[in-house]
């Protein structure tokens, strides 16, 4: 993985250093003018009723809490495979993202479903912990049949500059992942700069990652149109670079229609329609599956809805 | 500089929802004029998407507003007839050219709204006593019926009384704590939307009153068939337009205040407090009647 022009990158924590420095910087005000020019987009009638299907497609419908349980988590699958009971024509969700305690009944909820099972992993969210403890967690969330595994970075490692350490730990968690599909969640809120942005989303691109991701959801900035811009470029010149392609989620604080379709107005002018696909572009939300229904139960209807038409989850 | 060269601060007469000043969503305003068609003042024409941000400010508010105790909600309504009296000057300037009436005449009609504003803010602890109460039933039951708020109501308030008339028909529907969107009188909507200042200036906590200007028909169609509305008031619409929003009200059972004239210089009473309440009613065992006949 990586291919020949990267290869030599990960030698040592200096070549890594180097070449993460050696990125270009970030023009902050350029990339928020541009991320909020691309949310201006009006999007209406036929386009709006494809881009609210779409974005329930590609949903990571989510629970992490500490006060899950697997009632919680089974009505929380029947919505993944129901979105709305009452019209049989939303789609599903892609996934459902639980805690690897969790994924075991996921599993069963959603069996002979193309629902996915997603599961945080490596000590979720925080990752303090020994590696040995984060690959076990993962070998577990694995072992009880999770599609796709959400890892966090080591962000007290990334800041503290020990950035081979944080590619070791990626490069070790998917050789543990098999066949599930590694995300890699840079908490970008704690990241504190773009410049770090665009270096812990190339380092998880050169370390292996099938996808990036922004934020656990549970730090004060999560997904913001901004970083999510920042990312789906090094998704963009990554491919460009190595013909390799990975997949973007931006996951918390998308709680609304609107900012979904935005999100997915700069997916199109960034990648490409190439990343306007389940497989390649999802949303970490849970209140955001109720807004896109509302909207989509409005556009068939013509009045609007409430709250009292979508499920309390 | 002398008084007559000074340059005069026009008001920008915004929407209020939510607690906040928007302008329409829509970006368009129309002129307001008096009587004799002269211009006033540009007010927002609010859309039905303005419509649909206030019903959902409106239901984020009910939840505190509703839960909070009578006596309490009575303390900010009173407040609010507070600040009201603090500002009867523009306000009667207001009502007398929306209005085309005197000065005198509409300085009368003002304090009678702020009266009216104070009728209604008493009757918040006390409605519950009114209309509630304990049922005798066969069996050793305590059987007790409370009132409690139907959720949020729209408003359409009358076109002609912009000011006491408005006030007539949202305080008495806040009082027992709904929340409310109101569409201001389409040809006055001054005073409402001066109201809204006066809200936002008191304790009443945004979202519980949202006031919206603009054609009372295109904003009513949304309110109307809206599926989180629980009630609407026709005063404001005329018969055609009152018939076409029961309709689409029906659709989710929504409580309809059909319009009727009302004169509004006379004693209010409870008709309008009652209209948009649900009733609980409890049932309580009293537990045994034991030897002596009575458990309690």
């Amino acid at each position: 993985m990586g291919g020949a022009p990267l290869a030599d990158v990960t030698a040592s924590d200096g070549s890594l250093r180097r070449f993460l420095h050696g990125l270009p910087g970030v023009d902050a005000v350029g990339l928020e003018a541009r991320a909020a020019s691309l949310g201006t987009r009006s999007i209406k009638t036929t386009a709006k009723a494809y881009a609210i299907d779409l974005a329930i497609s590609m949903i990571d419908l989510t629970t992490l809490e500490g006060a899950d349980t697997p009632g919680k988590v089974r009505s929380l699958a029947a919505k993944a495979l129901h979105p709305d009971p009452t019209d049989r024509t939303v789609p599903t969700t892609a996934a459902l993202c639980v805690y690897p305690d969790m994924v075991e009944t996921a599993v069963a909820s959603l069996a002979g479903s193309d629902v996915k099972v997603a599961s945080v992993a490596t000590a979720f969210p925080a990752g303090r912990t020994a590696l040995a403890v984060k690959l076990a967690d993962v070998r577990d969330a694995v072992a009880a049949g999770a599609d796709e595994i959400d890892m966090v970075i080591d962000r007290g490692a990334f800041l503290a500059g020990h950035y081979l350490k944080v590619y070791e730990e990626i490069v070790a968690v998917k050789a543990e992942c098999g066949a599930a599909r590694l995300k890699v969640i840079f908490e970008t809120g704690e990241l504190s700069t773009y410049d770090n942005i665009r270096r812990a989303s190339w380092l998880g691109m050169v370390a292996g990652a099938d996808f990036i991701k922004t934020s656990t959801g549970k730090v004060a900035v999560n997904a913001t149109p901004a970083n999510t811009l920042l990312m789906l470029e090094a998704v963009r010149d990554f491919r460009a670079q190595t013909g390799v392609r990975v997949g973007v989620k931006p996951a918390g604080g998308i709680r609304t229609s609107k900012d979904a379709i935005k999100f997915l107005v700069l997916v199109n002018e960034t990648v490409g329609e190439d990343w306007l696909d389940s497989h390649w572009f999802r949303f970490g939300a849970s209140s955001l599956l109720n807004d896109l229904l509302m909207q989509r139960q409005k556009l068939s209807t013509g009045r609007y809805s409430g709250p009292d038409y979508v499920t309390v989850d | 500089m002398s008084e007559s060269e000074r340059l005069s601060v026009f008001k920008t007469y915004k929407l209020y929802v939510g607690g906040k000043f928007p302008r329409s969503e829509s970006g368009r305003v129309y002129e307001v004029t008096d009587q004799k068609d002269r211009w006033l003042a540009n007010a927002p024409q609010a859309s039905r998407k303005d419509a649909r941000d206030a019903v959902s400010a409106a239901r984020k508010a009910f939840g505190g507003w509703s839960g909070a105790t009578a006596y309490n909600r009575g303390q900010v309504l009173y407040r609010v007839a507070e600040m009201l009296e603090g500002r009867r000057g523009q306000f009667t300037a207001e009502v007398a050219a929306s209005e085309g009436i005197s000065k005198s005449r509409a300085a009368a009609v003002v304090d009678a709204t702020v009266d009216r504003w104070v009728w209604y803010a008493g009757w918040t602890d006390k409605i519950g006593q009114v209309t509630g109460g304990a049922n005798p039933v066969a069996g050793p039951f305590f059987n007790l019926s409370t009132p409690e708020p139907t959720g949020v109501v729209t408003v359409l308030a009358p076109q002609d009384s912009s000011f006491l008339g408005l006030v007539s028909v949202v305080a008495p529907v806040i009082a027992t704590g709904n929340t409310a969107v109101v569409v201001a009188s389409e040809r006055s909507p001054l005073p409402a939307l001066s109201l809204g200042e006066v809200l936002a200036t008191s304790d009443l906590p945004g979202g519980v009153v949202n006031v919206l200007s603009g054609r009372t028909a295109e904003l009513a169609a949304p309110l109307a068939s809206h599926q989180d509305v629980n009630g609407i008031d026709l005063y404001g619409a005329d018969e055609t337009l009152a018939k076409e929003l029961e309709i689409a009200a029906a659709d989710n059972l929504k409580r309809v205040v059909r319009p009727h004239p009302v004169d509004f210089s006379a004693d209010p009473g409870t008709g309008r407090l009652t209209a948009f309440l649900e009733t609980k009613t409890v049932w309580h065992p009293t537990g045994g009647l034991g030897a002596s006949g009575s458990g309690y």
